[in-house]
């Protein structure tokens, strides 16, 4: 523990692994931590849907970078995450889900993404696994999904390969900064020194920011998914609706996951641990009324995952407010699919290049209390 | 959503003699009860009932009328029972959700005992999953419920008390048995011998199952295991090897057998889905066959209320899970204020002493069916460990040399668990692969458990509805 490294990256889900990996690749000495394994909570056990329908409006140009770079992944990361690009389509069943549907779509238009809002009849051509009940359907070509539980495996090859040093199992029990550096203290007692700290814990960021003396508040989402047994094909494209409390899609080898947000009991410490059946049955529901030939699949595995949200739903990404050297990245709702270009953009300021996009600096969000 | 759950006193899972002695125990002490299980009546897997629809032409076995007189007890406790459901969700507080003929229920209870037996553990070998080939576990049920031999002639090959018990039930019902292979070694059976003289019943039980063998002729290869199985035309052709005292095979020792079937079984591990998914303590006990929820001797677990008995607790037996469910349903009344100290400390007595000594002869056959390291050390690299996904020895072995540090992540980057079975067939062999490199059992861990915990067809979850039924939650933001 002894060395000194150029940046301690603590938290090594896919924000921190691909800053990580960037800042790596920009030549400096990485040091990347984390209390459990690699990419095993959200950023391994979401639903790894690439899509535009359910990204913030603000982070939509985000999302469009690290869609390009989950499905070129052979490319930069060496291994992926079988990243299958599709048409993805955001429905409506009743009057007041068009209203959403088309005012959401309208918003993230204007934000870049090409969303068209197209008839039942369209609607079913693209999808014929739909139910026809639809009103309207919102269709984005930049669209797809991954296999989430690959994340850790792909990442862990481009890391080894640019020296970054790994650390899993390794928990932090806080972090001082000094002249010049960091100390970072394990339970034990133990240290790492770093000149520099990137923060990238999600839903554990308003505990780690407290450490610099930074008040944040992060809100801890438990995301309930569903996974059936293989299946014969059923559906083609990723499904969502108006509301964002769906998301379906049928993997290459015929499983389908079953997505939304509907929420299970957990918390930080213990993570996801309690199915609300109500919960479940209604996110089904939805599931099977969108495609009604998911009535015969059967379900072999319900999990939770954890999801982190701030004040404003959007990251943090940028300097701790206050403190040199110090960065923090992460907290993205839905942000699998633009976590990967976040680490990027991250790396690029702190190695003083040529940003491709603008942060969204935390200090925005210091002090301010999570709504409702 | 659904409708209010049914509340009852005591809930039990599972209808073999640890859930049946449970709810009746629960019952004479006044308590509502409700007991489940996914098939269509009680007994369990070693009293398994033959179908209401058979006629039959047979004297009634001793075993037959072990649980003929543990389906009666349970029918006249007043119990309420629901046979052909499949639980497939349990919540903390507890809920348990369960699906039948008639669609889906849910009941309420404050004490959840659950009795949810074993799954049977088979060490992969080259063409285990060829069609032909079946557990132990299946050649039981083949027998004892459906009166039919597995195949004309059977291999029966493994380990423990179940070998015997199936080649002599064969033999029994006309059918050729080919080989008895047994891994251990006729010295450890030997060994057990003063632990099993707590129960000289079950011992005679035994002596008889092998003189029934000796009498027709079947050869009994002990120290000796399955090295391969391949097709050849319509039969199966087995090498077997003679292993040594750890089960490692020997080489040079191989000889070829032929059969229509090979029944193969080495042990059982404690079902622990329930316990795994409602987060109890669990802990490593390879000789009572694999992780399983700790408890004290009524059951308890470190989760109040819950309570693990029978064999999914640590393999005793048959007869020692009857005492346990005894025990559990003292302890859940007593627990929940429904039982004075002073009746549960009297009325514990019995049943301990019985357990006690029920349990020294249990424990002695599951160690004979504990896991052995040296098997799983031979299993061949491109053998298939994880059936449901075509998992590999070496696909295992490769995700851990890679990084992959225990089961959860191995089954992230190679699938190895992740299909219909959810590693319930797997785990075992696949945590001890993993095991092997990574420093022990408590290393390696265990795969999380998730709900359902069965495999649940969507439709009878949702049932019928319309879209205005689906109470959707405020809208993610913008």
């Amino acid at each position: 523990m002894s060395e000194r490294y150029d940046v301690a990256v603590i938290g090594a889900g896919i924000m921190g692994a691909s800053a990580a990996l960037f800042l790596a690749r920009g030549g400096m000495k990485v040091l990347l931590l984390d209390r459990g394994p690699l990419c095993r909570e959200a950023s391994g056990v979401n639903a790894g849907t690439l899509t535009l329908h359910m990204t913030r409006a603000a982070l939509i140009p985000y999302a469009q970078a690290g869609w390009r770079m989950w499905t070129s992944a052979a490319q930069w990361l060496g291994s992926g995450v079988d990243a299958v690009a599709t048409a993805g389509l955001s429905l409506a069943f009743t009057d007041a889900e068009v209203e959403m549907l088309e005012a959401r779509a309208a918003v993230r238009r204007r934000h870049g993404a090409d969303i068209r809002i197209v008839d039942p009849r369209r609607a079913v051509e693209l999808e014929p696994g739909l139910n026809p009940q639809l009103l309207k359907a919102a269709w984005c070509e930049t669209d797809g999904y991954a296999s989430a539980y690959l994340t850790g495996r792909a990442f862990r090859g481009a890391l080894v390969q640019a020296a970054v040093t790994i650390a899993e199992g390794q928990r932090v029990a806080g972090v001082e900064s000094g002249d010049g550096g960091f100390t970072i203290r394990a339970p034990s007692g133990g240290t790492w020194s770093a000149s520099r700290v990137v923060l990238a814990g999600g839903v554990w960021l308003g505990e780690m920011l407290a450490w610099l003396g930074v008040s944040i508040a992060v809100k801890c989402l438990i995301n309930q998914l569903i996974v059936t047994e293989r299946m014969r094909p059923v559906m083609r494209t990723v499904l969502s609706v108006a509301s964002g409390l769906l998301s379906l899609k049928q993997f290459g080898n015929g499983t389908v996951l079953i997505g939304g947000g509907w929420q299970g009991l957990g918390d930080t410490e213990r993570g996801g641990v309690e199915t609300v059946p109500d919960n479940l049955i209604g996110n089904l529901r939805l599931a099977r009324w969108t495609v009604p030939a998911l009535s015969e699949a059967r379900i072999t595995r319900i999990w939770l995952g954890l999801e982190a949200e701030t004040a404003d739903a959007l990251p943090l990404l940028g300097p701790v407010p206050g403190v040199r050297d110090a960065w923090v990245i992460g907290s993205a709702h839905s942000g699998y699919t633009s976590g990967p270009y976040l680490g990027q953009l991250l790396a690029e300021h702190m190695l003083g290049r040529e940003p491709s996009l603008p942060l969204f600096d935390p200090a925005r969000l210091v002090g301010v209390p999570l709504p409702h | 959503m659904t409708a209010n759950p049914s509340a009852f006193d005591v809930v039990v899972i599972g209808g073999g003699p640890a859930g049946i002695m449970a709810a009746v125990a629960a019952r004479r002490h006044g308590a509502s009860v409700a007991l489940l299980d996914e098939n269509p009546a009680a007994g369990g897997q070693v009293y398994r009932a033959t179908p209401a629809t058979f006629t039959r032409h047979e004297a009634v076995t001793a075993e037959e009328l072990a649980g003929n007189r543990l389906r009666g007890l349970l029918e006249r406790s007043g119990a309420a029972t629901m046979f052909g459901y499949k639980v497939w969700s349990v919540s903390p507080g507890f809920r348990v959700d369960a699906i039948g003929a008639d669609g889906p229920i849910a009941l309420s209870t404050p004490a959840l005992i659950v009795a949810t037996g074993t799954s049977e553990r088979v060490v992969p070998f080259p063409g285990w999953t060829t069609p032909g080939v079946i557990g132990l576990a299946a050649a039981t049920l083949m027998l004892k419920s459906q009166r039919m031999l597995p195949g004309r002639s059977t291999i029966v090959a493994g380990s423990g008390p179940l070998l015997v018990a199936v080649a002599a039930g064969i033999v029994k019902g006309g059918g050729r048995v080919v080989a008895v292979i047994d891994v251990a070694g006729r010295k450890e059976w030997l060994a057990r011998v003063p632990a099993m003289l707590a129960r000289p019943d079950l011992v005679a039980r035994g002596a008889r199952w092998l003189a029934a063998l000796r009498a027709a002729r079947v050869p009994l290869l002990s120290r000796h295991a399955l090295s391969a199985v391949r097709e050849q035309g319509d039969a199966l052709e087995a090498t077997v090897a003679r292993v040594d005292a750890e089960g490692a095979p020997i080489r040079g020792t191989e000889r070829t057998l032929t059969a229509d079937c090979v029944a193969v079984g080495n042990g059982l591990t404690p079902g622990s889905d329930v316990s795994r998914v409602l987060r109890a303590r669990h802990r490593y006990a390879r000789a009572k066959g694999g992780w399983l929820a700790v408890t004290d001797p009524w059951g308890r677990t470190s989760v109040p209320h819950l309570y693990v008995i029978g064999d999914g607790s640590g393999i005793a037996g048959a007869a020692a899970a009857e005492h346990h469910g005894e025990l559990a349903a003292l302890a859940a009344l007593n627990d929940s204020g429904r039982l004075p100290a002073a009746t549960f400390d009297r009325e514990s007595g019995t049943p301990r002493r019985h357990w006690d000594k029920a349990a020294r002869f249990g424990g002695a056959m599951a160690g004979l069916m504990a896991l052995r390291p040296a098997q799983v050390a031979a299993i061949p690299e491109e053998t298939i460990v994880c059936r449901c996904e075509d998992v590999t020895r070496a696909e295992i072995e490769a995700a851990v040399d890679r990084g992959a540090r225990e089961v959860n992540q191995v089954k992230a980057w190679t699938r190895c668990g992740m299909g219909p079975c959810q590693g319930r067939t797997c785990g075992d062999v696949v945590a001890e692969l993993v095991a092997r490199r990574v420093g022990g059992r408590e290393a390696a861990g265990y795969f999380t458990g998730r709900l359902p915990l069965r495999p649940v067809s969507l439709e009878a979850v949702t049932g019928d509805y319309v879209y205005a039924d689906i109470p959707v939650p405020k809208a993610a933001p913008l």
